[in-house]
């Protein structure tokens, strides 16, 4: 192989300034135009045992495809990447590359790592530029009818993934609007509702029928399911958020960061009042957390006119599990960090929260999850005015469908259990994937496994053996 | 889309509903919501299920026109067609042979103390109902309601029908009076509410109420309806509607209840002027033809 003159740093993407962009809720960033993607992908060292693969869930070929970008041939990049990964225009921008495909890149041992998402994000935006959606082939109808419950990553994956094979599908999404996370807690400023609507259009186009406003449990149960339907697949998410449990949680202005993104994003709060659904516009925001939520939630802020969006989280940044650029991001719009904190109460006044009161902590031991465990350091309280207050501290799957359905058994922390191999749940004919089965994780991960239960239920419906 | 299959007008501010709604239809049992919204840019808000027909596939909503979105509901037709109905949520109410129970609504929760009085009289209990309204303009369904209580008390603010005063006064009365209340139901606003369930405390008188915080799912996913109740903080969509009166942290959930208050103004008034213009526009229209 040729040697290769190394450029240290990655192409970057251009973007709104944060002066400007937090006036706004459109995307941060622009993608790259083909000159530069061209110029990433020459980046690529081509590594004959390509570590980019191993870090990435769903084992896209990614010096494959960063070759053919290399070439100029998007077409023949954006197809070999679908061959994996259905959605990239939506994992190009939300996938934690830095943990995943960039984190194993042989590049980032001295260097910056290739732009592996940026470049996957190019090729998906690229192709919808190109108007002409190549439509997959799909097999004949073997009569077969599959539900799928929910409608964000994982049931997409697993509705899009059928109905190529013949079977008939039906979704059935409990909310009035199809995407799960990313139609409801992902803000249009770092993923646009257009892309989401686009790939369920996809999926739909494929012949998957969509019901909206149908709540799996209640509006029937997953036995009444299968009285109409050969298998189930639930992909219903971690939808419930966790409060803190101390005192003041329930005073008016303490938001879920679930309610408050939900307000925003789904129901388009932030144009009130041509939309009608009212959301806080506070001056001093709070968000409790380090994750994803946290980072989207005090982003959130800041565009609907907070003067100060503090982000409180019990740890240091590099413990912080948000993606790095939506860490870099915040702190250019100018986010608080109080780290090394955490809140032990909210006082208000009238029933509206005033402030949050908090302690400092040092760092100890490694705990379960190898990160070090956050100290508390005794007689260090002190206080946050506020008068909003996100949090933003975790979510596991809702008891919902448990409640009708109490043969699928439960695991760890409220979340189905599953085989992993399979995804088959302890219920005959049923599968489970995504957030449910695993608790919050991440895109990819989800559609990984709804990769897996696709073929086992495809395999369940050619033999009927459980 | 959700079509609006019979419109009946119950008083100035309470219009009754039947919409088509299948799957909804199927599956409703009493004390149980939907969450609705109007348009695409509306708001979803929680109803009760006031009855429904599996064979007509239909369930009735009643509604109260008390801001923005509400208003904008009562205003619809026959024929019109609701956006987004979604349910049946919430745990169904549990009927039981309890002995004689008191019953107990004010405004719109007349219509949603019927269904359930009904079923409390089909299982064998001998029902005392007290209607609480403002004046008499705003009392419908006397006759509905009578027909499946006992005993039945109106009282108007203003005197201008039945008793003058509120429902607490009678309720006090029946307590003090009568030792065979076993069970108190009451459904309205949530002041009414707070003060049926501290006249009921000191008699020790098991009382349930159907809590009407703000919601957005109403699955459980986002936590605006949770209330602070003695066995700890309740989601109101998924562990209620239905609450023991006497648990309920009543000042924290009226608190919570008035916190948009500045923005419901500003959308009611958005939205008048918006009617304003509209029907200027079309008055311009018929000028210009
Ligand atoms: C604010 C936020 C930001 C995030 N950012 C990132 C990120 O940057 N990168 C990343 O990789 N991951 C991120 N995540 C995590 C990621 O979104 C999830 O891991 C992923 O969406 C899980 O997919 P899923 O299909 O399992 O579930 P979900 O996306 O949660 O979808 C579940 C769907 O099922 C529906 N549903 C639930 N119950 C029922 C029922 N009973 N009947 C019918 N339908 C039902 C829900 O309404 C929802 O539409 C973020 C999460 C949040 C909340
Ligand atoms: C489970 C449940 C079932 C319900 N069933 C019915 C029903 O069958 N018929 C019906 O008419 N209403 C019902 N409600 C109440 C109804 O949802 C509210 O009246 C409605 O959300 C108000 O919206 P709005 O935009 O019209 O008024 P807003 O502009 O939001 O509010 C106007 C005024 O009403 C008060 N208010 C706001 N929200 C509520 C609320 N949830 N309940 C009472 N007052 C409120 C405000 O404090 C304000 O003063 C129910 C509520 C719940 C939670
Ligand atoms: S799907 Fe995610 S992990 Fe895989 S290559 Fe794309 S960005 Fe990287
Ligand atoms: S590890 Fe990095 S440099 Fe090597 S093939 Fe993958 S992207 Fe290219
Ligand atoms: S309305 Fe969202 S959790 Fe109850």
């Amino acid at each position: 192989m040729p040697k290769k003159i190394i450029i240290p740093k990655k192409t970057q993407m251009l973007g709104q300034a944060p002066a400007d962009r937090i006036n706004n809720f459109n995307e941060v960033t622009w993608g790259y135009t083909e000159e530069q993607a061209m110029a990433e992908a020459g980046r690529c060292m081509e590594c004959a045992r390509p570590g980019c693969i191993e870090g990435c869930p769903v084992n896209i070929n990614i010096p494959g495809f960063i070759k053919l970008v290399a070439e100029g041939d998007f077409r023949a990049a954006v197809n070999l990447v679908k061959e994996t990964n259905a959605l990239p225009a939506i994992t190009g921008r939300v996938c934690p590359q830095e943990g995943q495909c960039e984190g194993l890149c042989a590049l980032g041992k001295k260097h910056e790592p290739v732009g592996i998402g940026n470049l996957e994000r190019f090729v998906a935006d690229w192709e919808a530029l190109q108007g002409n959606l190549h439509v997959p082939i799909i097999a004949p109808a073997t009569g077969k009818k599959v539900a799928v419950a929910g409608s964000g990553p994982a049931g997409l994956t697993v509705a899009a993934e059928l109905a190529r094979s013949g079977h008939s599908v039906t979704v059935f999404e409990a909310l009035h609007e199809a995407g799960g996370v990313l139609a409801y807690g992902i803000p249009e400023f770092r993923l646009p509702k257009a892309i989401v609507r686009r790939e369920v259009e996809f999926v739909c186009s494929l012949g998957v029928r969509l019901v909206r406003d149908f709540i799996v449990g209640n509006t029937a149960t997953v036995d009444e399911l299968l009285e109409e339907f050969d298998a189930v697949f639930l992909g219903t998410g971690a939808g419930l958020p966790w409060f803190l449990g101390i005192a003041g949680e329930n005073l008016a202005g303490v938001y879920s960061a679930n309610e408050y993104l939900t307000r925003s994003n789904l129901m388009k709060a932030y144009r009130f009042p041509e939309y009608d659904t009212p959301i806080a516009h506070g001056r001093r925001v709070i968000t409790i957390g380090g994750g994803n939520v946290a980072m989207d939630a005090a982003r959130t802020a800041l565009r609907l006119g907070a003067q100060e969006s503090i982000i409180v989280y019990r740890r240091t940044r590099n413990e912080m599990p948000a993606r790095l650029e939506e860490i870099r991001h915040a702190e250019e719009e100018g986010i608080v960090f109080e780290l090394l904190t955490t809140p032990v109460a909210f006082h208000g006044a009238d029933g509206r929260v005033t402030e949050a009161e908090c302690i400092r902590n040092k760092l100890g031991k490694p705990d379960a999850s190898g990160r070090s465990r956050p100290v508390p350091v005794s007689n260090s309280n002190f206080c946050i005015a506020a008068d909003i207050v996100v949090i933003a501290v975790g979510q596991s799957p809702s008891p919902l469908i448990h409640r009708t359905t109490p043969d699928i058994d439960i695991g760890r922390a409220g979340a189905v259990a599953v085989d992993e191999k399979t995804m088959k749940t302890s219920k005959k004919g049923v599968f489970a994937g995504g957030d449910v089965a695993t608790g919050g994780a991440t895109v990819i991960l989800a559609m990984g496994q709804a990769k897996i239960a696709s073929r086992a239920i495809a395999e369940y419906l050619r033999t009927g053996e459980w | 889309m959700y079509r609006i299959q019979k419109k009946q007008i119950l008083s100035d501010t309470v219009k009754l509903m039947e919409v088509n709604a299948p799957q909804v239809a199927r599956k409703a049992r009493a004390g149980q919501f939907v969450m609705v919204r109007t348009r695409e840019e509306s708001e979803r808000i929680p109803l009760t299920i006031a009855d429904y027909d599996k064979d007509a596939q239909t369930i009735t909503l009643v509604i109260q026109g008390v801001g923005k979105s509400t208003m904008e509901m009562c205003r619809l037709n026959a024929g019109d067609e609701f956006a987004t109905v979604s349910g049946p949520l919430g745990q169904p109410t549990k009927i039981e042979n309890f002995g004689t129970v008191l019953c107990i609504a004010g405004g719109v929760g007349i219509a949603l103390l019927y269904p359930i009085a009904r079923e409390l009289k089909a299982a064998g209990n001998r029902i005392i109902t007290i209607i609480g309204v403002r004046t008499k303009g705003m009392l419908f369904w006397e006759e509905r309601m009578q027909s499946v209580s006992n005993v039945m008390i109106i009282t108007t603010d203003d005197g201008s029908y039945g008793r003058k005063g509120v429902v607490t006064e009678p309720l006090k009365e029946l307590l003090e009076e009568r030792g065979d209340i076993a069970h108190v139901w009451a459904i309205g606003p949530a002041i009414m509410m707070k003060f049926i369930a501290e006249t009921t405390r000191p008699f020790n008188i098991p009382t349930i109420v159907s809590l009407n915080t703000i919601m957005i799912d109403g699955t459980g996913m986002c936590g605006s309806c949770r209330v602070l109740t003695d066995d700890g903080p309740k989601f109101v969509c998924v562990d209620g509607p239905e609450f023991d009166a006497h648990k309920v942290d009543w000042n924290n959930m009226m608190q919570r209840l008035e916190f948009y208050r500045d923005e419901e103004q500003a959308a009611l008034e958005h939205w008048r002027h918006k009617c304003q213009m509209d029907a200027a526009a079309a008055g311009v229209k018929e000028k210009d033809a």
